[in-house]
Formats: structure tokens, C-alpha cells, sequence
């Protein structure tokens, strides 16, 4: 461990923020490298564009052929640029759904990876409409009739995160975050400071296993010591396990929409009621 | 049922909650033509500007009123209120915002869901509170938009959800997150079951409620002017660091772009409802699921 790796902050949820972010974590295609072979990518959604921001493509995992998608942010600033720093539009949501459905028609298992701040904020994908590419894969993704495992590896930011992550089980690698909004843009909305980032950050309750806490995800996979990018085959190799195990689990399961339906149904049970 | 909480109807409240609305006395200004209006006039024409017909924030009471009939309608759920699942503080504790949007509101929450009649047709009806931490979803406005998505489902009764909101509420954080991905499924569901959801988007609603149920109506309708988006304007000004351009994310803006069936004016919701629902009937028996054939 270097010094550039010791944290900068002491408070634990903003560290596990600074690792979630880290420039040399694996990304998705790092981890479909290590897990998958014979990756093959499919583009397009067939009605605008190719998004490069959400990729996916079909692949070989542990003896089974699955679709592989998520959110690809880019190593260098070239690649950043050209995919749009990880945030998809309306085209790469709609991309995703259509692959979706292409695994669902060949009854092959979807492994979905989820590594977004959020989906793009702009005026064109407003214009295509953003909000309803969302929305829509949310609804369609509930009734997909095969499994659907989806693992937060780096950041889950709000709707464009879930946008692919209506699954039958969601993972989380042990440093991912996952929250409604980005500890900055908290910051700045409800204390109307972003130097209150890491404040914010602590409140949001957006680790792994403060979610897990919370029943909102399923299962937290360890990273090796100091973070995934420390050791991206070992962290690969974990959560190949945990996903090799989870799809075994879903294979017996005999309604895998109901099965969804009844996770999703449960989120968030915190409420009370007056007599 | 325990759930089935029958309370006395209010036909006509005075409306607390509703914004935008410059009050001094009797009087108010329209933030559109800059008019002064006498409050009353503003009451009879439903809250739209006399003089331009802007359509002023409306809140979640005074719109039931509105469009069930006579005989009224009772709320579901109506006792449903937030735990505080992430003991959340910020420069002020959530627990004492929930409070004051209590007293402020006379709600538990920032959805009122109701059954009533349309025209004679039972339907359910959820109307959201803007009024009540900016229309806010958490946990409770998931779940008792998901019951009602359910009741609509089992009755086979019309859906109508009338949008008004800031989106996920930030407060309790991937809580309120997860009840987009929540009801989404549930209205998966109702549409298998061939049970008709109409959605109205009225001023503002963006951010987690559009991205999930407010978008999946089988029929999207919007009030004239309605501030309608992903996005909120000022995080995209931010993101692309330039002025966005007139009208955009306003109702008319979206109906070009092919996301509303309809911009309907409030004066003429009710009678549009009623012909829509003429045309969308809940089918008569329930599909069996695994989802119908046909599909894609
Ligand atoms: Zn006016």
C-alpha cells in the first residue's frame, strides 16, 4: 500500500465513496475479462443510437452462456469521454431492455453490473426521454421470465442504477455504494453546502452493509484487502463464486417472476400506522 | 380488512398546502401574467388564472374533490406514516420535517390514495401532496401507491394516479429508491391483468416519480404548463453549463417529443377521464400468469 491509497477522510462511509471511485477499480469489462470468456458485444437499440456508456453483450460464464450488461465509466480520459463517464441515455437504456429480452426469447440468465454515478442529465436525453426509458425498463424487467442477478460494483447512483437492477438477487462488492442521490449533490440540496459532502455521505446509509441492514440488497461480496483494485482477480474470483451460487439457487426456483415480484414487494417496510 | 380505513369524505376543504400562490388577504398574484386576482374567482375557476389561464399548484384534497363525484370518496391506507429507516439529520432532524409537513398538510404522507365513483365507475384514485416535503416519495408513498396499484388489480377497478413531486425523497435515502423499482412491478402486474392506468403529471413532477410509475400510465395526460423531467432544470444547467431553452421540460414540451397522449386543462380532466375510461375497460377476467401470449 502506497501513500496515495491511505484515505483521506476518517469518516468510514466517504472512504468507502473514495473506493467505490477509485480510477484503477475494476470496471464492468475488467470484471467480464476475469469472469466470462468468449465475450461478445452487441450494440445498439435499434431505434437511435449505440450507447457506449451501458455496454452489453453475450458471454460464457462457468459453463453457461448469460448476457452480460452494465455501465462502463472508462479508465483513461479518452475512453471517459467516448463513453460518456458511465452515465447512459434513454438509447442505452433502451439498448439494455432489448438484450434483455433477446436472453429472456434464448432462456439464458442475465448478469447485469451496475457502475453510474446516474443516467445522464442533459437536454437530449430529456428530449428521448429519459424518465420513460427508465421507467420502462423497470416494469419489463419485472416480468422477465428468466433469472436476473445484479451486482453493484462500483456506484449505484439512483434511477440509472436501478434501471438495470430490477433483479431476482442484488449483489453488492463489499466497497460499492448505492443511493437515491450522490453524497454532493445531497450536500448541496439539504445542507446547501457540497463541502458537506462526507456528512451526507454518512447519512445516506449508502454501504453495503448498512444496506444489507436494511433488506434493500441481498448479499455483500468481499474485496481483498484495501479494495477490488488491489487484487482484481481475487476480487473477480469472489464474486464469480457468489454468482455461480446465486444463479444455482435461482435455477430451482420455479416462478422467477414471482419470486421478483416478492422481493421488490418488500422494500423499505418501514412504516407504522396510527389506529 | 385492517387496512380499509373508512373515514368521513371532505368534499371541499380549504386547501393549506397549495403553493405558488402569492397570498395577501383576499388577493393573489398570477406568477404568469403578473395579475392580481381576487382569491375567490381564483376558487370558482379551479385554481387556473382567470385572466391567462396558468394553472396554479393544486393540492392532493381539493383535486379528489374534483374529480370524484358527488357522492365522494374514502381513503385507503390513511394512517400509513414514516418510521425514519436512516435516523436521518440533516440541518434538521427528518423526524421534526415529517412533523411540520403533518401539521402543515393534515396528512400522515405525501399521497392520499382513494376509492370513489367516476361517472358511477368505481375507481381508485392516488393523489400526491406537493405540499408535503415537496410531494416527496419514501416508503410510505411506495407502499400505498403499490396497495392501490394491488386494490385496482383485485377489484378490477380503474387506476388514476395523479402526480405531483420533487421525486425520491432524499431522507430516507435507497429506501425511497427502491419503491420505484417496488411499484413498477406492481404495475407490471396490473397491466397483465388488463386493468386500465391512467397517469396525470401535474406541476412538478420529475426526478424518481417520473422514472418509475408517472411514465407508465396506458395513458399519459398532463396538465398545461406542467414542469415534466428526469432531470431537474438547475442539475442539468449545471451538467451542461449552459441556459436551457424556453418551455423546455414543460408539458408542451413533452407532448412534441412523444411522451403525453394529452395536455388536458383541470376544467376538462374529469369529462376527459370519463371518455378515456369509456374506451379502456378493466378486462373482464384476469389473465393467467405467467403473462398473456403475444407479448415480445
Ligand atoms: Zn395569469
Amino acid at each position: 500500500m502506497n501513500m496515495a491509497d491511505l484515505p483521506s477522510s476518517s469518516n468510514p462511509a466517504w472512504q468507502r465513496v473514495e473506493l467505490a471511485r477509485h480510477p484503477q477499480r475494476p470496471s464492468f469489462l475488467d470484471f467480464v475479462r476475469e469472469l466470462c470468456s468468449d465475450f461478445f458485444e452487441l450494440h445498439g437499440d435499434r431505434r437511435f443510437a449505440d450507447d457506449e456508456a451501458l455496454v452489453g453483450g453475450i458471454a460464457a460464464f462457468r459453463g453457461r452462456q448469460v448476457l452480460v450488461l452494465g455501465q462502463q465509466r472508462g479508465h483513461d480520459i479518452k475512453e471517459r469521454i467516448r463513453r460518456n463517464f458511465g452515465q447512459a441515455k434513454p438509447e442505452g437504456y433502451r439498448k439494455a431492455l432489448r438484450l434483455m429480452r433477446l436472453a429472456e426469447k434464448f432462456h439464458r440468465p442475465i448478469l447485469t453490473f451496475v457502475d453510474t454515478q446516474g443516467a445522464y442529465p442533459g437536454i437530449d436525453a430529456e428530449e428521448r426521454g429519459q424518465a420513460e426509458a427508465i421507467a420502462f425498463n423497470l416494469r419489463e424487467m419485472a416480468r422477465l421470465r428468466v433469472p436476473v442477478v445484479a451486482t453493484i460494483i462500483g456506484e449505484g447512483g439512483s434511477g440509472g442504477a436501478l434501471a438495470i437492477a430490477l433483479a431476482n438477487r442484488v449483489l453488492m462488492l463489499e466497497n460499492a455504494i448505492y443511493s437515491v442521490i450522490s453524497p454532493e449533490g445531497c450536500a448541496s440540496i439539504m445542507w446547501r453546502d457540497p463541502a458537506k459532502k462526507e456528512t451526507a455521505a454518512a447519512a445516506l446509509r449508502l454501504t453495503a452493509p448498512e444496506l444489507l441492514e436494511l433488506k434493500l440488497i441481498d448479499e455483500v461480496v468481499p474485496e481483498p484487502e484495501g479494495g477490488a483494485h488491489n487484487d482484481p482477480a481475487r476480487a473477480a474470483a469472489w464474486l464469480g463464486e457468489a454468482l455461480e451460487r446465486t444463479l444455482n439457487q435461482l435455477d430451482a426456483a420455479a416462478d422467477l417472476p414471482g419470486q421478483r415480484y416478492q422481493r421488490w414487494r418488500r422494500m423499505g417496510q418501514f412504516f407504522d400506522e396510527t389506529a | 380488512m385492517t387496512w380499509f380505513r373508512r373515514e368521513k369524505t371532505e368534499l371541499n376543504p380549504a386547501d393549506k398546502a397549495e403553493s405558488r400562490l402569492r397570498t395577501e388577504g383576499l388577493w393573489s398574484k398570477c406568477d404568469q401574467c403578473r395579475n392580481i386576482i381576487w382569491k375567490k374567482d381564483l376558487e370558482e375557476n379551479q385554481h387556473v388564472c382567470p385572466r391567462c389561464g396558468s394553472h396554479f399548484r393544486l393540492g392532493a384534497r381539493p383535486r379528489l374533490a374534483l374529480l370524484f363525484d358527488e357522492s365522494g370518496y374514502q381513503e385507503l391506507d390513511a394512517g400509513l406514516f414514516s418510521t425514519d429507516p436512516l435516523s436521518f439529520t440533516d440541518t434538521k432532524a427528518y423526524r421534526h420535517r415529517l412533523a411540520s409537513a403533518r401539521s402543515a398538510t393534515g396528512l400522515q404522507d405525501a399521497v392520499i390514495t382513494a376509492e370513489g365513483r367516476l361517472d358511477g365507475q368505481p375507481v381508485i384514485v392516488c393523489a400526491m401532496e406537493y405540499g408535503f416535503i415537496g410531494g416527496s416519495m419514501g416508503a410510505v408513498v411506495g407502499e400505498k401507491i403499490t396497495r392501490a396499484v394491488e386494490y385496482a388489480e383485485n377489484r378490477r377497478q380503474p387506476l388514476i394516479v395523479i402526480s405531483a413531486s420533487g421525486g425520491a425523497r432524499m431522507m430516507e435515502g435507497a429506501v425511497s429508491l427502491m419503491q420505484m423499482g417496488k411499484i413498477a412491478a406492481a404495475l407490471a402486474r396490473l397491466d397483465e391483468a388488463g386493468v386500465p392506468f391512467i397517469s396525470i403529471l401535474t406541476d412538478p413532477t420529475t426526478g424518481g416519480v417520473t422514472a418509475s410509475y408517472a411514465m407508465l400510465g396506458d395513458l399519459n395526460l398532463a396538465e398545461p404548463g406542467a414542469l415534466i423531467g428526469f432531470a431537474g432544470p438547475r442539475v442539468i444547467e449545471q451538467t451542461i453549463r449552459q441556459k436551457l431553452p424556453e418551455g423546455f421540460q414543460r408539458s408542451e414540451f413533452l407532448r412534441e417529443h412523444g411522451m403525453l397522449d394529452a395536455i388536458v386543462e383541470r376544467k376538462q380532466m374529469r369529462a376527459t377521464l370519463i371518455r378515456l375510461l369509456a374506451f379502456c375497460r378493466p378486462r373482464a377476467e384476469a389473465a393467467p400468469r405467467p403473462r398473456a401470449a403475444g407479448r415480445s
